[in-house]
C-alpha cells in the first residue's frame, strides 16, 4: 500500500504549475549551478557534444576539454529522466494540455490551427515521425534547430546562459542579447509565421 | 557520487519547465503575442530572484561546494555578436517553439523526434564553429 500523503503529493505535484514556482524554481537551479562552481547554460552541451563526437580535430573552436564539461551533459540527461518522469507519473489532470490563454486560441485559429473544444495540446502535431517529412515538419524543426544552435553560440547563450543567468548578473551583453531574441522572435512570429501557415 | 547532483539539477529543472508548460509550443507563441503574462512571471522571477541571488553570493563571498570564491565572469563587452546572433535565436526559439533546455526534456516526455532538433542544432553550432572567423563580433 503506498500511503495516503504520498498520493496526496503526488496529485499535489500533477496540477499545472503558477509561473512564480516555475521562477522560484528555475532561480533555485541557479543557484545551485554556481554553488557547485559551474554555470547555467544549456546550449554549452551542443558544442560540447560537437567536441565530444570528433569536432575538435577539425576545428580549434571546439578544441575545449569536453570532458570537464561532463557536468553539464549530465544535467542535459537529468532533464531528460525529468521530462519523462514528469509526463509519465505526474501528468496533469486534464492531460498534456497547454493553458493558453483565448486570445491565443484566436490567433491560432487565424493561421488555421483549430483545436477540438479549443484545447490546445502541449505540443504541435508536427512533433512527429510522420510529419517530419512533409514541408512543415522538416522547416519547423530541423530549420529551428539550425538556428538555435548557430544563433545560441554566435550569441554565446541561450535564454538559460543570457535571458536567466545574464540579466541576473546585470550583463548589459545579455540584454543586448535578450533584445535580439525578441527581435528574432518577433519577426518570425509576425512576418514568417502568417507565410508558413498558408 | 559527486556527479549525480548534476542529475538531480537537470530532473529539478525537467519538471520545472514541463509543468509550467514553458515547453510547449503554444506557450512561446503565446509569449510573442503578448497575450499572456505566464511566460513573462516565469522569466521575471527567476530573474528577480536570481539578482538577489548573485548579490548575496557577492556580498557575503559564499564559497562553491569545492571551497573556492563563487566567480561570475563577465562577457566580452562587444554587441554585434548579441545582436545578430541573439537574432537568430530568435527566429529558432519561435520557430521551433523550443530552447535547449525544453528540447532535452520533450526528448525525454517521448517526443523522439525532437533528436532531429538536436543533431540540426548541433550542425549549426559546428558550421558557428567553421564561420566564426569571418563573421562580425
Amino acid at each position: 500500500m503506498v500511503p495516503e500523503f504520498l498520493v496526496q503529493l503526488r496529485d499535489f505535484i500533477s496540477q499545472p504549475w503558477p509561473w512564480w514556482v516555475g521562477g522560484l524554481m528555475i532561480s533555485l537551479i541557479m543557484f545551485l549551478l554556481l554553488w557547485f562552481g559551474k554555470n547555467f547554460g544549456m546550449s554549452e552541451n551542443f558544442r560540447v557534444m560537437c567536441a565530444a563526437d570528433g569536432a575538435d580535430e577539425t576545428n580549434d573552436f571546439f578544441n575545449i576539454n569536453w570532458r570537464e564539461q561532463e557536468w553539464n551533459l549530465l544535467v542535459a540527461m537529468g532533464a531528460v529522466f525529468g521530462g519523462y518522469m514528469a509526463s509519465h507519473y505526474f501528468a496533469s489532470p486534464d492531460g498534456e494540455v497547454a493553458h493558453v490563454s483565448a486570445a491565443t486560441v484566436e490567433s491560432l485559429r487565424q493561421l488555421g490551427l483549430a483545436f477540438a473544444e479549443d484545447k490546445v495540446p502541449l505540443v504541435p502535431d508536427w512533433y512527429s515521425w510522420t510529419s517530419i517529412f512533409s514541408l512543415r515538419g522538416l522547416i519547423f524543426i530541423v530549420g529551428g534547430g539550425f538556428l538555435v544552435g548557430f544563433g545560441a553560440r554566435y550569441a554565446g547563450g541561450c535564454t538559460s546562459g543570457h535571458a536567466i543567468s545574464g540579466l541576473s548578473a546585470l550583463e548589459l551583453p545579455s540584454l543586448v542579447s535578450v533584445i535580439g531574441f525578441f527581435a528574432g522572435g518577433l519577426t518570425m512570429t509576425y512576418l514568417i509565421f502568417p507565410l508558413l501557415f498558408k | 557520487m559527486r556527479m549525480s547532483r548534476y542529475i538531480f539539477v537537470g530532473i529539478l529543472l525537467g519538471f520545472t519547465l514541463y509543468k509550467t508548460e514553458a515547453v510547449s509550443f503554444f506557450r512561446i507563441f503565446e509569449m510573442f503575442h503578448f497575450q499572456a503574462f505566464h511566460m513573462y512571471g516565469i522569466i521575471g522571477t527567476s530573474v528577480v530572484l536570481g539578482m538577489g541571488i548573485i548579490y548575496l553570493i557577492k556580498h557575503f563571498h559564499i564559497k562553491s561546494t569545492d571551497g573556492q570564491e563563487i566567480v561570475i565572469n563577465p562577457k566580452a563587452k562587444t554587441y554585434r555578436r548579441y545582436i545578430i546572433g541573439g537574432f537568430i535565436f530568435g527566429l529558432g526559439w519561435a520557430l521551433a517553439g523550443i530552447c535547449p533546455a525544453p528540447m532535452f526534456i520533450l526528448l525525454g516526455s517521448g517526443y523522439t523526434v525532437l533528436i532531429l532538433f538536436l543533431a540540426s542544432a548541433m550542425l549549426g553550432t559546428y558550421m558557428y564553429g567553421v564561420l566564426r572567423k569571418r563573421l562580425p563580433h
